[in-house]
């Protein structure tokens, strides 16, 4: 009789890679319901343009480095989802494309691949294609109005009299990227993540705070700063993100808290009107000493 | 109150529980390994030819940390052999070939109980280790140089390995001894607090323990949630009494012992009778096992007599393990003997005999989230990849108890807690080398 020998331990839990992967796009999907009501099936068409480009782009590097693909594990998808959410529904789809090929190939692959990449994907690819096609990128529609400004952008020109009431903000009625506006869904992804515990509370929970409580310190119409912009799209799903933030909780509540400040500073005294991107990039930039200075006290361990 | 140490929530499995140990006919022959504790190899003081009852002893201590072996069976020494262990290691061997009659040994009398030190020459007497799976020779644990030190006993009934269910047989059907040698440890070595511990997932043991209990000065009974490992030496001690374990020191150090509920049921069985430990309640289950059920089994009967005594198997095993399958060890083929410390086999289908390959580390943190000693298992992997001794020291691998929940919840499938062992060896290796340097250039 043939007996497999190994080290124990001999069960493992169902969690995968895929698995978890798998819960943030369900997470991700009742946004994907509300972009397409607010703004048109092209909504969908931007987002599967860009989970499919992702997709590609990861197997086809890997195909010509002769490595193991490994698009299965649904992580390219999830990146693409990202991406799509970040655009203005009105994106010329090359461009579209283009990024994604910013976000797979030379932040994710390059670096090694998954787990490896000390900058977000999405985020970066956003930061890239931002100042590539900046009329682009901030070309606005929402309804009948073709080039509406955001919540924020009123914010910043001071117009508050023209700012939507706050049950838009929540249903997403307002021009922004794609995924962005609708909060409820949003909130809704975040609770699913939560309870599946594919992220814990302490990053969103200190980035959204962070940014309410600075901007309500200084007069800056915090409700409006927390529910407008990407503070939520970004804090619940990319400040989240495993590799390229820390994994203690007391680094993650230094990093929510790192990106909290200086979205606050970018939207307040920079020269845009959104800083949730900036501010996470900035961030993972940080995450390696943040991670060191936050290592785990063992339990019983005595200093040498 | 404190924070509660992280574990993982595995499957329970205690399909056995309810089942009641049958005691298997006597096999036709027993292979008791010398080496079924840690410390000293015991030394036989039979020779071939000898006669020998149930009982008797078959080989002494081999020094101070060690414990002594009885025959498991009556009959005669067949030979001295050599045993290839589940650890790699040749073992040396007692072979017994069984008259099938289990008649005791004459010369078995209650030990005659006055002194402290009559009392820890009893459990040394009794072939006592711990039966929870470590081995350590219970005597040895017992001898602390002032018995004061001791604040609290806990009595480990955690059993928080899935499948297995001889502790929880213990409780429910050895009480008598079970209490008998608590009462023992509180006269004898003035324990204060006796503490049982055990998992809210056994309620007819907690019942039953807080009705026999009742009564009794300076014993409590303590329901824990289920959680692995909840029955972990330093786990335990803290979710009790709150006591920490300091690095490189002993729980005596946190003002407890801790003994698991079997080993306890034997200090008492053997003050009550004189009968040693010769026989072992092992739980028999796992996928591939037909008739999944509790069973007594003298010491040194093989596997594959105990798998057939429970119906054989229902497909053809792919892996089978001493121990459950968070800590379990893997034996290479079935004539390996049940020891001291078996406390269950498990026979896996081939299904189940094989884990997922490892991807590439998300950097999810759950390692870190569920290591109960809060060690970072992610970035051990790392330093040991690149060979940093200095950061593994930094990063105290060695205080790793190997239970292997970093392994376990690791949605990358990553050999977390194997690296972790790995580690520990290197860095002991390498401290041990730059102590000896350290010496030479102090010479």
């Amino acid at each position: 009789m043939k007996l497999a020998v190994a080290c124990s331990p001999h069960i493992h839990d169902s969690a995968s890679t895929a698995s978890i992967m798998r819960d943030v796009l369900i997470a991700l999907s009742p946004t994907l319901v509300a972009a397409c009501v607010l703004f048109g099936l092209k909504a969908l068409l931007v987002t599967a343009v860009c989970v499919l480009s992702c997709v590609l782009f990861e197997w086809g590097y890997e195909k010509l480095n002769k490595m193991p693909v490994t698009v299965g594990d649904l992580s390219a998808a999830v990146t693409g989802v990202l991406l799509a959410f970040n655009l203005p529904v009105s994106i010329p789809l090359w461009q579209a494309v283009f990024g994604c090929l910013v976000a797979i190939v030379a932040v994710k692959m390059l670096f090694g691949g998954l787990g490896k990449n000390f900058a977000n994907p999405a985020i970066t690819a956003r930061i890239v294609m931002l100042l590539a096609f900046a009329g682009s990128m901030t070309h606005w529609t929402y309804g009948d109005a073709v080039s509406g400004a955001t919540p924020l952008a009123i914010v910043k020109a001071g117009d508050l009299a023209s700012l939507p009431p706050v049950s838009h903000l929540l249903l997403g009625t307002h021009a922004g990227c794609l995924g962005e506006t609708c909060i409820l869904t949003l909130l809704l992804g975040f609770a699913y993540l939560l309870v599946r515990r594919v992220i814990s509370w302490h990053t969103p929970v200190v980035f959204m705070a962070t940014v309410f409580l600075f901007t309500l310190a200084l007069g800056e119409q915090p409700v409006y700063q927390l529910l407008s912009g990407s503070l939520v799209l970004g804090s619940v799903f990319m400040a989240t993100d495993y590799s390229t933030t820390p994994s203690t909780d007391w680094g993650r509540v230094i990093f929510g808290f790192g990106c909290g400040l200086l979205t606050v500073l970018i939207r307040v005294w920079g020269s845009y009107s959104e800083g949730v991107s900036f501010a996470i990039l900035f961030m993972n930039i940080l995450t390696p000493y943040i991670s060191r200075w936050t290592r785990t006290k063992p339990f019983g361990g005595v200093k040498a | 109150m404190y924070r509660k140490l992280h574990g993982v929530r595995v499957p329970h499995r205690k399909n056995t529980a309810e089942l009641a140990a049958v005691r298997l006919p006597p096999p036709a022959c027993v292979v008791i390994p010398m080496s079924m504790h840690i410390g000293a190899p015991a030394r036989p003081v039979v020779a071939p030819g000898d006669e020998v009852k149930v009982g008797q002893l078959i080989a002494e201590a081999g020094g101070f940390v060690s414990s002594p072996i009885h025959a498991s069976v009556s009959g005669k020494v067949k030979k001295l052999g050599e045993l290839l262990g589940s650890n790699g290691r040749s073992i040396p061997t007692v072979v017994l070939e069984s008259d099938g009659l289990m008649t005791p040994w004459e010369g078995l009398a209650p030990p005659k109980l006055d002194t402290a030190q009559d009392f820890l020459d009893a459990v040394r007497a009794s072939g006592a280790v711990g039966l929870g799976g470590a081995g350590f020779p219970t005597a040895v644990k017992l001898a602390v140089k002032d018995p004061a030190q001791i604040r609290a006993v806990i009595v480990n009934g955690a059993e928080c390995e899935p499948y297995i269910t001889s502790d929880t047989r213990t409780m429910l059907d050895r009480t008598d001894d079970l209490l008998e040698g608590a009462r023992l440890l509180q006269k004898f070595l003035r324990v204060p607090r006796l503490i049982f511990a055990v998992e809210n997932n056994k309620p007819r043991c907690l019942a039953q323990l807080r009705a026999r209990t009742k009564g009794e000065t300076g014993m409590e009974v303590r329901a824990l949630p289920s959680s692995y490992p909840q029955g972990a030496e330093k786990v335990l001690i803290y979710h009790t009494t709150g006591g920490v374990v300091p690095e490189g020191k002993l729980p005596i150090d946190a003002g407890a012992v801790v003994l698991n509920c079997t080993t306890l049921a034997l200090i008492g069985q053997f003050c009550r009778t004189g009968m040693p430990l010769v026989e072992k309640c092992v739980t028999v289950d796992g996928s591939a096992v037909k008739e999944p059920k509790n069973v007594l089994v003298p010491i040194g009967e093989s596997m594959q007599d105990v798998f057939e005594a429970c119906g054989g198997f229902s497909t053809k095993p792919g892996k089978v393990l001493y121990g459950g399958p968070m800590m379990g060890i893997a034996v290479p083929d079935l004539s390996q003997p049940i020891l001291k410390n078996t406390n269950a086999i498990l026979a896996l289908s081939p299904k189940d005999a094989v884990l997922p390959e490892p991807t590439a580390c998300l950097k999810c943190g759950r390692c870190i989230a569920h290591c109960p000693l809060r060690l970072m298992p992610a970035e051990i992997e790392t330093a040991y990849t690149l060979g940093r001794m200095d950061l593994l020291e930094e990063l105290k691998v060695n205080l790793c108890m190997e239970c292997g929940c970093c392994s376990y919840g690791c949605p990358a499938h990553r050999p977390l807690v194997q690296t972790n062992k790995l580690a520990k060896a290197q860095l002991a290796a390498w401290q041990k080398l730059r102590k000896e340097q350290a010496e030479k250039e102090g010479a």
